[in-house]
Order: structure tokens, then sequence, then C-alpha cells
């Protein structure tokens, strides 16, 4: 059998390194192997190669290049985020001081599961839900502050349907409690999904913490990094050198910084990007709604309230799992909010958060579309899907 | 993930559908976890009577349909195929560690899927021999 070629539209997964990062990275994988930590002139190269990454993601983030942490990936940044400012306001607090945090039901599992052990250790947690088109409420955050709350995390775009929330509104919420109470809200956000297609200036935002990722943006994987903002409290979580301002410890991924710093500067111009990309994707979802029977689009409906890459649908009849197996067969990388992809056997949270039926969860289907999508591409998963769906559902008989 | 053979039942099964009148039925899964199986049987009418002291009737025919993951699919192709022929005694027999084994051993996390399938097949036999179910058959059995 001939080999077919592989088509990929699973971007909010990892997106493929760009050929110029790559170059730009190589260096530091071959000649310039110093320690950063070094004083000779092969630690300095390397040094100043992480400093040059700094100030490109500073610039993006408009922020100072002294309140940007590398860390190892998005979940050690919300990891640091949320247990680093916990560990430390609750050395400040006098014993028997409540912590109060909160989130919503649809975070990325390193936000969730941060703060469930963060729960057992008596950290009061809210869970604001989100409407059908997985957008939290803002009076319902309102209601739920207190004067003991210490912490939001609330993440700018969901990896699974793409649903934006109103960072810059509850940034202004944030600001306004700050102006009035003694005691200060901090408000994390996870841009990993936003990066490439919202504003994630820190300041029009009005957040005090930020995790970015690098293998979303076509740089490399093993690197992420948190922004926080001078003056909020914050320790580390991996003890040992100074490195990354004493909140980091350990060597510096030297080449993989540099990649950071050299796909964050290729988010430029994206007003023609973001037209591209969803032409593409209005494209998918009017060939798919029309071409498959039974199908639906889970989450934001409105444009502006969904992320132009990200489409979530699903299959009455047809379990997820199976369908990305049968696509991947047919050449096409896609993924599922079904439980039998999960270690837990459970459907996606965020699905289930939304109100779809378990049902409905285990059939879903994302498909995540990047800057090598091509319209033909689009064409072919349109024409093919149908032939797979109904396939799945002679076995299923539904 | 998933070796040659399980991708070969799941995207070529060979027993899926209805059978368009069977003898006996039986159901597996819990929508919770995603699985739900219908087994459909045809059992054979009058065995000869030194088989029938032995080991009983023969499954004539076995179908089934299976909403659930590439796993779940394989494992319900793959029963129907070592059960068909066999008495109901024999078929009892069949363990959900064969199922796996006859797959190339399926991952461990889909376990599950080998006895959500063994499980609707004694849900069918049981019916079938009116035995009340030894236990709740409609209840798919997590590790």
């Amino acid at each position: 059998m001939a080999k077919k070629k592989r088509i990929y539209f699973d971007y909010a997964a990892a997106a493929p390194l760009d050929k110029n990062v790559l170059k730009k990275m190589m260096p530091y994988l071959k000649d310039k192997y110093g320690n950063p930590s070094s004083i000779h002139k092969f630690g300095q190269e390397a040094s100043e190669a992480i400093d040059e990454a700094r100030e490109k993601v500073a610039k993006f983030l408009g922020c100072k290049s002294s309140e940007i942490i590398f860390t190892g990936s998005a979940s050690e940044s919300d990891n640091l985020a949320i247990g680093g400012v916990i560990k430390a306001i609750r050395r400040q607090k006098q014993a028997g001081e409540k912590i109060h945090v909160i989130t919503s039901r649809i975070e990325h599992k390193a936000i969730l599961e941060t703060l469930k052990d963060l729960e057992r250790e008596g950290v009061k947690v809210s869970y604001l839900p989100v409407g059908r088109d997985g957008i939290i409420n803002l009076d319902d955050l309102k209601a739920e502050i207190t004067p003991e709350t210490d912490l939001i995390s609330i993440m700018y775009a969901n990896n699974e349907m793409g649903a934006i929330q109103p960072i810059k509104k509850i940034g202004q919420i944030v600001a306004e409690i700050n102006k009035k109470e003694e005691h200060p809200v901090y408000f994390h956000t996870d841009a990993v999904q936003a990066a490439q297609w919202l504003n994630c200036n820190v300041d029009y935002l009005g957040v005090h913490l930020l995790t970015l990722s690098a293998h979303k943006i076509y740089g490399p994987k093993g690197v992420g990094l948190l922004y926080v903002k001078e003056g909020t409290p914050i320790v580390p979580l991996i003890a040992g050198g100074k490195h990354e301002w004493g909140l980091r410890a350990g060597t510096e991924n030297v080449a993989g910084i540099v990649g950071m710093g050299v796909a964050i500067t290729e988010i430029k111009n994206q007003k023609l990007k973001i037209k591209n990309i969803e032409r593409l994707r209005n494209k998918l979802v009017q060939g798919v709604l029309k071409n498959v029977q039974g199908s639906k689009v889970n989450g934001p409906k409105i444009p502006d309230q969904g992320l132009s890459n990200i489409v979530n649908f699903s299959f009455s009849g047809v379990e997820g799992e199976s369908l990305v197996i049968a696509l991947d067969q047919a050449g096409f990388a896609v993924s599922t909010g079904s439980a039998c992809t999960s270690q837990a056997l459970l459907p996606s949270h965020v699905l289930l958060a939304m109100g779809l039926s378990e049902i409905d969860s285990h059939s879903s289907l994302r498909v995540s579309l990047g800057k090598y999508t091509t319209l033909q591409e689009i064409n072919q998963f349109i024409k093919t899907l149908p032939r797979i769906v109904e396939r799945l559902r002679k076995i299923s008989g539904r | 993930m998933y070796n040659k053979k399980i991708i070969q039942h799941f995207s070529h099964p060979k027993f899926f559908g209805k059978i368009r009148k069977p003898d006996v039925m039986g159901k597996a899964g819990n929508p919770r976890c995603g699985d739900l199986m219908n087994l459909y049987l045809k059992i054979e009418k009058n065995p000869p009577k030194a088989r029938l002291a032995k080991g009983g009737k023969r499954i004539k025919d076995i179908k089934f349909e299976t909403l659930g993951c590439a796993a779940a699919i394989a494992a319900s192709d793959m029963i129907c195929e070592l059960v068909k022929g066999k008495t109901l005694k024999e078929a009892l027999r069949v363990s959900f560690n064969d199922v796996s084994e006859q797959l190339g051993e399926l991952p461990p996390l889909k376990i599950h899927c080998a006895q959500l399938v063994t499980e609707a097949l004694k849900d069918a036999i049981n019916n079938y021999l009116g035995n009340p179910p030894s236990h709740k058959a409609s209840e798919g059995k997590k590790l």
C-alpha cells in the first residue's frame, strides 16, 4: 500500500517546530554548549542568548525582562503560579487565616490538580461554572470574591473548544478591588492557547501572572514561561541555585529558551493570519455540518468568543476515540475529549462543565488548525469524514 | 498505541451488525465510560443428543453492535470470532484474557474492553438459559 500523506489537525496539542526557530537554536545544541552560570566565554555566550530571548518575550508581553521566568513547560508555570504564590501568601498570613482561590471548572489539569492538592492542605477553592458557550459569567465571579480571596486563575482561551474568557474585564474587576481593599487579590491567566490569536499585553489584560508555552507557537517542547508582575508574592517550587531570579533552580534549557524567543517574535502581523485561518475554519465547520448528519459544534458559536483555530464537534452514535483512530488510519491527525483516551476513563471535564451529556462528550472531536493548514487539506477532510462516521455508526448500530 | 491485529479487527470487523431474528440478545456497558455493546445470537435448535449431554447447543451465528473505542470494537469482533460454532458451555469459558491474548494483548488501560465483551456474552447466554444475571450485566466493570 502506498504511504498516504498525513494531514495534521492537532496544532492545539503541539505545533510543528518552525524552520527558522530550529536554525537559531542549533548553535546552542552544538558549539555553544556552555553553562549560562559559568563566568567564562562559553558560559557568557549562553547567558547572553537567554537574556536576548527574555527581552523578546518581555517585549511581546509588554513587561520587564526581570518579570519573566523560564520553566520546563506550561504545566510547570501553572504549578509555580498557583503553588508558588499560595506558599508565599501562606507565609505572610497569621496562623488560622484562610486562603481562598477562585478558578473555573474548565481550566487545564495543571491548574485543577494543583488546586486539588492545595485543598487537601486547607486552601478554599471556588470553581466557577461555564455556560453552554464555555464562558464564565462575571457576576458569578464577583459573587465569589470575598475579602479573604487571594488569587484568581482563569485561562485566557480553552484548549478543547476555544472559548475565550473575558480576561481584560476580570483584570479590571481585580484592579477595582485592589484599589479599595487592603488585602490584595492576585490574578493569573494561562494564555497558552491564546498567544497567537489574542492580545497578551499584561497591562492591557491587568494580570499579575501569565503562563505561556513554546511548542504551541512553533517553538520547541520543554519550554514554558511565567510572567510574574513585580511585587507579586511568590516562592520557588524547585529549590537549588539562583537561576531565574531565584524562582526556578536548574541549569537553563538554553537552546529551548532561544527557540521560544524566536518563536514569539514570529507572532506579528496577526490580522492577516487570523483572517486566513478563520476562512479555513469556517469552511471546515460549514463542510462538516453540511456533509455529516447528526453533527454539531460544541462551545462558542459567536466568532469573537472563540479562538480562530479550534473547533470541537460531536457526532451522534460515534465514540470519539474510535473516530480519532479511524481518521488516523485515513491519514488525519485530530483529537478527542472521550474518556477512552484518558487514564481516568471519564469524559472531558471541560465538555461536561459546558453541560454536554456524557454520550456527547464521548463523541467529541477536536480539530485544530495552524499556519501550515491548507484549503486542500480541509476539503480532503470534509470529503473523507462522512464515510468514516457512517462506517462507525453502522458498527455502533446508532 | 494499538498493534496491527487490533487495528485490523477495528478497521475491518467481520461480525458487526444485527441478526434479524436473534434467538437471544446480550448487553453490556454504560454511557459514563462511553462503551455500549449489543450482542445478537442464533443458537442451534436441535443438536444431536450426544452433544447435548456433553456441552449443549452451539452458537450458530453471532453479531455485535458496539459504540465504543477502537479496542472495544476490536474486542467485540474477537469474541464473536472466538465463540462462533462453540457450544454455550464452551463459550462461557472464554475469558477476557483470551480475548486480549487473541488480539495480541490489549493495552493495560483497555483491558476493561475485553471484560465488556465477555460480560455481554455472559448476559446473552444467561438470558437464553433463563438464568438470572449473576451480576448487573448492564454495568460495565472497570478495573
